[in-house]
């Protein structure tokens, strides 16, 4: 069996009983991304000698029969805007081009003591900000399916490193779609867990209220894994959640019995692909095969998603990117006149177009005289929005939609149309808004042979719940 | 016409907790180790996240019962938005419209003037920004910052506009540093900046027809001293006066703005600064790394249940339990919770206010200021000068050799509290100090003296009553510790027999 391709439960299984040293295995990967990489461009860095290092101690720990973390041997990719202790975090800007971070996010912790092999930093939108990876102040990454397509964003780098088979594993953050929407593109397996599940600490935030980490994998099985790893409570981050993390791997092949599937018509309206929509109509027929039960919903206030999610994300977005103004660290202008030119030249210089575009947006809309208008007219929808969701959820289990709507675009199309690439996120944002879990699987493939994802949303902190109706599906397109 | 000066008070006071708000970092004043006391989260790296620091929200919560103030059951933190370089995340996380307390009062002795009530709009709780160390003549290349500060927690007080004379706003801060030294919240070291002050000013004209008219807000700043304080409202008092005289501007003409002024302390005025006008624009926003803090009324209770006595508490029951005049009572309080707690111990073991009162202010207050310690080092404890102060109560030993017990103790420096009372009885026995009540002994040597005096006892039936002084002092040669009261009552009686 080869090892590129395989699942992380066949290579767990190669790795435990010995057919394959964690050395060989990482090779194999590294091997994978000399091949793709050049084209694809996925990571930013990637250090062949550190990797083998990390695989080598692992293979040492496990020859001397010490106990093995639950990645044992694993390589994963990580979106590069989660800091590694003494290694460049650039969030894909010349911002942060030369920073090196004096601590492990929370998350890099995590998988360190799970003994993965940190393979790389993946590509980026800068700062987490686009739908495409075009955003990336250093490389556009390219659809390992197509190269002339986008692997979407902002995990472009995480999905299609998962997508064209150079690790198993990665690391997204999501914010309003950044993981699932890039996963649906590059045919993989992508998850947002609910707002609290995952510490942010050591994310670089974009909008605090909204970012979450999640896991990206080739199938349901190994993003359960994942998740497992890098979810539970951190006091270092506030907002992360005190509550049990359920061992997801283990209850992941029981059907849910008597799953009661919601559909909200307001996601099947215009403007969704009839090959988007033919794909989720097909995916909720391999359902209730299954003996699930399709039943329409009702989602009224998420016509006013995007415009909600675009007035709080920017403005977060400004007062968390407000730090960066050359005085401690990262870029600093040539040339400046005085200290307030300083800041402006710096910042000017230093972000690129859409960061800037939402800088602007944000700092506009905190204005005096402008707050309660839009940001605080932003959160009362927001509740809305989270108020529909709750509803919904006293009827159904789980929600069923399109990722996207539609399939991955072709790159430079739509960078001059930033509304356009807004509504990208249409179907994937009020999952954010509203705090609660998504996860994005792969459910077809275009006529033009790129894939098709199928959305599923759950109510807060029932991830065991939504990777268990993930793998109901995928056991069945098996 | 006359005119009366309207004051608003703003004060910053640093907490005394062991770290600081939002992370590990220790809190301590520190400039001659710039940038050691630092981390990632009061750096703003990025990725890192602030966690907010309970003892503080404790303290303020504390803070704010004490000055009567309601204590909100929901409260949130905001980020206020500008950019300076001693602020790394270019926001400083503070409350805005939902502060933790609000509406309270604090109560101030004015001299001369009686109580002062003094309204509280609100106190919040807010981080302090780093230090600059300043040099803007090279856009910023020679310039230093200093982060320890940076993330500490800092109180703010904000008054009503209720203070009409620099008297009265002396008298405030005077108060609030005392309330808050009981409270233990903050050393309010203003050398080291743990208590910082501005201060709103203007004048309120009242004419002859009985019209009113308010002289435009002009706001002080970073006053660091109680002296400056009182200055500068006596220097922007004089100073508005005259530009009114001048120019008739007033509170609501059009282009008037608050204005904002530095407060030289070299040269004793204030001075025009950079309008604020384009960083008036903070750009509030609720933090979002942060949760609310929410109360519930039987937790505030707990903390109300658990203060200390303040200090207007502790002037009423010790003017009532020692019987003390007003102005003992205040010197004894007003030297802080240690001094007054010292007091009380000392008083309550000897048994008598007044002698506790007289000893404290006087010879243990002398030292103090002799050796410039605070009384938590000074080197008789309360029990032991309480022990010693109730032998002269009981009529065991003189004033005068209880003095001389004070001295012997002074030198021998910290002792422990036992040992203090044994050397106490040690040195009363070595030096014969105890008051010798046997009179069958005092008798005889008062016969003897009498016998070898006869012409001082003649004198003194003459009429000369100056001339028994002598012949006491003999009497208290030979025995030492003897009353001298007793012993002029006993010359007395023999010389009249
Ligand atoms: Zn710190």
């Amino acid at each position: 069996m080869s090892i590129v391709g395989s699942t992380t439960e066949e290579l767990l299984g190669q790795l435990a009983s010995g057919d394959v040293s964690c050395v060989e295995l990482t090779s194999a990967y590294l091997d994978q991304i000399a091949a793709r990489d050049p084209e694809v461009q996925a990571f930013l860095r990637y250090d062949r000698d550190d990797a083998l290092r990390q695989a080598e101690r692992i293979d040492a720990k496990r020859q001397s029969g010490q106990p093995l973390g639950k990645l044992a041997g694993l390589p994963v990719a990580v979106k590069d805007n989660m800091c590694t202790k003494g290694q460049p975090t650039t969030c894909a800007s010349r911002m942060l081009e030369d920073f090196v971070p004096p601590y492990d996010a929370h998350v890099v912790t995590r998988l360190k003591e799970a003994d993965a092999v940190l393979m790389g930093r993946a590509n980026l939108d800068e700062f987490a900000m686009g739908s495409s990876t075009e955003n990336s102040a250093f490389q556009v990454t390219r659809n390992p399916h197509n190269a002339e397509f986008a692997p979407g964003g902002s995990s472009g780098g995480s999905a299609a490193a998962v997508g064209a088979g150079m690790t198993p594993l990665a690391l997204g953050s999501d914010t309003g779609g950044s993981i699932r929407q890039p996963a649906s593109f590059c045919g993989v397996v992508g998850m947002k867990p609910t707002y609290g599940r995952v510490s942010r600490y050591g994310l670089v935030a974009f909008a605090s209220s909204l970012d979450q980490i999640g896991p990206l994998a080739g199938d349901v099985t190994g993003t359960a894994r994942l998740l497992e790893v890098i979810a539970g409570h951190d006091a270092r981050d506030s907002t992360c959640v005190d509550l049990p993390v359920p061992e997801y791997t283990q209850s992941l092949n029981e059907p849910l019995s008597g799953l009661t599937i919601g559909i909200a018509a307001e996601h099947f309206a215009e403007g969704l692909d009839p090959e988007v929509e033919s794909t989720v109509r097909s995916a909720l027929d391999v359902y209730t095969s299954l003996g699930a039960t399709v039943k329409e919903i009702s989602l009224p206030h998420s016509r006013y998603a995007v415009a909600t999610y675009y007035v709080v994300a920017p403005c977060e977005a400004s007062s968390n990117l407000a730090r960066y103004d050359g005085v401690h660290y990262g870029f600093r202008a040539e040339s400046f006149e005085n200290m307030i030119d300083m800041y402006a030249t710096t910042r000017g210089e230093g972000f690129g177009d859409e960061v800037k575009r939402r800088i602007m947006v944000g700092t506009y809309a905190l204005s005096a005289g402008y707050y309660d208008a839009y940001y605080l007219k932003a959160l009362k929808v927001r509740r809305l929005i989270r108020e529909d969701f709750d509803r919904a959820f006293a009827d159904v289990d789980v929600i069923a939609s399109p990722v996207t709507p539609t399939p991955a675009f072709k790159i430079g199309s739509l960078v001059d149309d930033p509304l356009a690439m807004y509504l990208q996120d249409l179907y994937t944002l009020s999952a954010n808004l509203a705090g609660i879990p998504g996860i994005s699987i792969p459910a077809g493939t275009s006529s033009g042979g790129l894939p098709i994802g199928l959305q599923l949303l759950a109510p807060a902190f029932e991830e065991e719940r939504l990777l268990r109706a993930a793998r109901m599906f995928e056991q069945e397109s098996e | 016409m006359h005119h009366t000066i309207v004051i608003g008070l703003e004060t910053h006071v640093q907490l005394l907790t062991k770290s600081k708000l939002f992370c590990g970092c220790v809190n301590r004043f520190n400039p001659e180790n710039p940038n050691t006391q630092t981390c990632p989260v009061c750096l703003g790296l990025p990725g890192s996240l602030p966690v907010m620091n309970r003892e503080a929200f404790l303290l303020s919560v504390k803070t704010g019962l004490a000055l009567n103030c309601d204590i909100s059951q929901f409260t949130k933190w905001d980020r206020k938005q500008y950019y300076y370089p001693d602020l790394p995340k270019a926001y400083q996380i503070s409350q805005y419209d939902l502060p933790f307390s609000h509406d309270g009062f604090l109560e101030a002795e004015v001299e001369g003037q009686g109580v002062k009530r003094v309204g509280i709009i609100r106190a919040h709780l807010e981080e302090d920004a780093g230090k600059n160390m300043h040099d803007e003549t090279g856009g910023g290349r020679d310039s230093h910052v200093d982060l320890n500060r940076c993330g500490t927690p800092l109180l703010e007080i904000v008054t009503e506009p209720d203070l009409r004379s620099a008297a009265e706003a002396k008298a405030y801060l005077d108060e609030l540093k005392l309330l808050l030294n009981y409270l233990g919240v903050s050393d309010c070291n203003m050398q080291e900046g743990s208590l910082r002050c501005d201060a709103n000013i203007n004048l309120h004209i009242h004419g002859d027809d009985g019209s009113k008219i308010a002289t435009p807000i002009v706001e002080v700043k970073n006053l660091n001293s109680f002296r400056g304080v009182e200055q500068a409202i006596d220097y922007e008092a004089n100073r508005q006066l005259e530009i009114y005289e001048e120019t008739g501007r007033k509170l609501g003409d059009p282009g008037v703005h608050k204005e904002t002024r530095g407060w030289d302390a070299n040269r004793s005025v204030t001075f025009g600064q950079r309008s604020k006008e384009e960083a008036s624009d903070y750009r509030y926003l609720p933090d979002p790394d942060l949760v609310p803090i929410t109360l519930t009324a039987d937790e505030i209770d707990e903390i109300r249940q658990a203060l200390c006595e303040f200090p207007a508490d502790r002037r009423r029951r010790f003017s009532e339990a020692f019987e003390l005049s007003a102005y003992d009572v205040s010197v004894i309080v007003n030297q802080g919770a240690e001094f007054a707690n010292y007091f009380e111990t000392v008083a309550a073991e000897c048994g008598d206010g007044k002698q506790a009162a007289n000893w404290c202010t006087q010879d243990v207050q002398r030292e103090l200021n002799e050796r410039s310690v605070a009384i938590g080092e000074f080197p008789i404890g309360a029990v032991a000068l309480g022990t010693l102060l109730a032998k002269v109560v009981a009529n065991e030993i003189t004033t005068k050799s209880a003095r001389e017990v004070f001295a012997e103790l002074l030198e021998s420096e910290a002792i422990e509290p036992t040992a203090a009372l044994a050397q106490i009885d040690q040195i009363i026995e070595e030096r014969g100090l105890a008051i010798v009540s046997d009179t069958g002994e005092l008798e005889g040597v008062v016969e003897t003296v009498l016998a070898g005096n006869q012409k001082i006892a003649d004198d003194f039936r003459s009429g000369k009553q100056g001339a028994i002084g002598p012949l006491i002092g003999q009497v208290m040669r030979e025995v030492k510790g003897a009353d001298a009261k007793v012993v002029r009552q006993m010359l007395i009686e023999k010389i009249g027999k």
